[in-house]
């Protein structure tokens, strides 16, 4: 498996350098392994801070969603409280108002595993396209699609709303998911795994074999480029699981919500005092729920999204 | 009869092979509803103009000469202007710092750091603003906290002079760890020679930063500034989440996006709200093809 990872991250494509990453590491790990350098302080206390600064928030909202409301405001911020109550916090977040947390979360997961692995099955047939076959139009198709890679989402929000609303299909489910479908820059990567881990050679020999270009694309493509599949569906998974802005203007039944859209009205409604309850503790215990799966994907997944990042390094 | 022909034909494809349009065609499809679709309409649509009485009715550019003289519109854009000016090298002068750190072999714990300063990227804005905003308050956050028990009077993250770069902070925090590994990627390719070399001509640790590792990084810092500029423009989603925790600082046209945001939902300005995001995707596509230029050029010299 480790392999295959390195293989198809290392590709024989233009944007050569950056992508073969993980190899030029082995190559110095050897080449300076025994002359062992020693730690410099300066850089060491820079790199604590650093960290420091990045952890101090994540510590922040996990030792705050284990403190009742009252305790909220009674205790230190950086550290518990007189009693923990993190398992009633949890409880009362997924009870609160019928479950309607329950629903969020089941909506951001429909939204993401649909999206995502729509998308990144789409863009596994486009880039396999793209890498290995000639058809008319190609050049244009490459030069549009890999053109709106610097188009981020959220300048799409408001234009894709605009026809929706047009087209009377706002407030539904598909008006998330069409548009989560859509991924140029996993198409781009797609592009260079495809390239990278499938050997023209192999396709030749499945043709004369007899197997038809579906049958290959499943038995033989797939499987080879199944890395580059994993790195392009993790990337995905977090841009829609994160999506807020086309939700927030697409959407306007809470029952249609993903959790992003839930969890910050529901902190407007308990900012504001429009909820007569100040549940402060489900909104911070909600927000910790939310990160929990993907942190966990991410700390799963390292080798993946490790590899995407470099071929992502040379990307123009 | 296959055994003859085999070896001769396989080298050459037919000259008209639909295969590959039939693996592609999906994606075109929903490139065409999700991307050329919206944008094409909200292109068309920001040509005409609401009235009250009449209705819809074709004014050309009109929407784009109102929109150079909104106030509204300017204050925004001067705003994310200012914000990626300052924003923008903090954090990528921050991920370079630490990538070089990283990189020098010279810290400990490094698969840790490394893991624990990409993680913000893991986070929903949304709830990187949530939380930071409750950090930022003075209810049961930290900066109220900090106050209280030593004296001191910080002045609030959330005020009106202050907000902005608290969005800033925000910002940096979610994307500094994701700048840092792409630069840190780039920086593992660089080929071992180019250090032998370097050290037989006697450069040092530092010498070789600027002599060998800066040069290397140039194409991967170009394009993680490329895509924090763009991002800047499109600012939305962390400002939205704090107006409600800072109602008094933070407008409805704060960033160009919440203003587009703002119009959509007014029906007499539907029209011009699309103006408004066609000209910041224009912004966006101007700003990636100068960088690109820029880039080019740079790299033929």
């Amino acid at each position: 498996m480790s392999d295959t990872a390195t293989t198809a991250s290392a590709p024989a494509g233009e944007p050569a350098p950056a992508l073969g990453a993980p190899e030029p590491r082995q190559r110095r790990l050897t080449s300076r392994g025994p002359r062992k350098k020693r730690t410099s302080l300066v850089l060491q206390a820079l790199m604590v801070l650093m960290v420091v600064y990045t952890l101090l928030p994540l510590y922040w909202l996990t030792v705050n969603a284990t403190k009742s409301n009252g305790e909220l405001f009674r205790s230190n911020g950086l550290w518990l409280g007189s009693e923990i109550s993190l398992w009633d916090n949890i409880v009362t977040t997924v009870t609160y108002q019928d479950g309607i947390y329950l629903t969020w979360l089941f909506n951001t997961a429909l939204y993401s595993v649909v999206g995502a692995v729509g998308a990144t099955v789409i863009c596994a047939w486009g880039g396999y396209a793209l890498a290995k076959f000639d058809f008319p139009a190609k050049r244009l198709v490459r030069a549009i699609v890999f053109g709106a890679i610097t188009i981020p989402a959220t300048a799409l929000a408001v234009p894709t709303f605009l026809l929706f609303a047009e087209l009377g299909i706002t407030n539904t489910r598909l008006s998330i998911i069409v548009p989560a479908l859509v991924s140029p820059f996993g198409l781009y990567l797609m592009t260079v795994f495809a390239a990278a881990s499938i050997p023209d050679s192999l396709l030749d020999a499945a043709k004369i074999d007899g197997a038809n270009a579906w049958t290959t694309f499943w038995r033989v493509s797939f499987r080879l480029m199944a890395p580059g599949f994993a790195t392009v569906l993790l990337f995905n998974l977090v841009h829609t699981w994160n999506n807020y802005f086309l939700p927030l203007i697409m959407l306007n039944d809470p029952s249609l919500y993903p959790l992003t859209v839930g969890l910050n009205q529901l902190n407007n409604q308990v900012t504001t005092g429009a909820n007569l309850e100040p549940v402060y503790n489900v909104v911070l215990t909600g927000s910790l729920l939310a990160v929990v799966p993907l942190i966990a994907s991410f700390l799963f997944l390292q080798r993946y999204w490790q590899s995407g990042l470099a071929a992502g390094s040379v990307k123009q | 009869m296959a055994a003859v022909s085999a070896p001769a034909a396989p080298r050459r494809r037919p000259p008209r092979d639909w295969t590959g349009l039939a693996f592609v065609a999906p994606f075109l499809l929903v490139f065409g509803v999700g991307v050329v679709a919206p944008l094409g309409y909200a292109s068309g649509l920001s040509l005409f103009q609401d009235q009250l009485i009449g209705g819809r009715s074709f004014v050309g550019l009109q929407n784009y000469v109102d929109a150079a003289t909104d106030p509204r519109f300017l204050d925004g854009i001067s705003r994310v202007g200012i914000f990626l000016v300052v924003q923008v090298p903090i954090m990528i002068g921050l991920a370079l710092l630490v990538a070089l750190a990283l990189d020098s072999g010279r810290v400990r714990g490094m698969r840790f750091m490394r893991l624990g300063i990409f993680m913000p990227y893991a986070v929903p804005s949304v709830v990187a603003a949530l939380m930071w905003g409750f950090i930022y308050g003075d209810q049961f956050g930290l900066v109220g906290q900090l106050n209280a028990a030593t004296g001191l009077a910080l002045p609030s993250p959330l005020s009106q002079s202050w907000v902005l770069p608290a969005i800033g902070n925000v910002v940096t925090w979610e994307f500094v760890g994701y700048n840092m590994l792409i630069l840190y990627a780039a920086l593992r390719a660089v080929p071992e020679e180019l250090y032998e070399a370097a050290e037989i001509d006697g450069a040092g640790e530092i010498r070789k930063a600027f002599s060998v590792k800066l040069p290397a990084l140039r194409p991967a810092l170009w394009v993680a500034t490329l895509f924090s500029i763009i991002g800047s423009f499109q600012l939305f989603n962390e400002p939205n989440v704090l107006q409600t925790l800072a109602p008094g600082s933070i407008s409805t046209h704060f960033t160009p996006n919440m203003y587009a945001y703002q119009l959509a939902f007014n029906a007499n300005q539907v029209t011009y709200s699309a103006a408004v995001a066609v000209v910041l995707g224009l912004i966006t596509v101007v700003v990636a093809y100068t960088a690109q230029r820029m880039t080019a050029r740079q790299e033929s010299r």
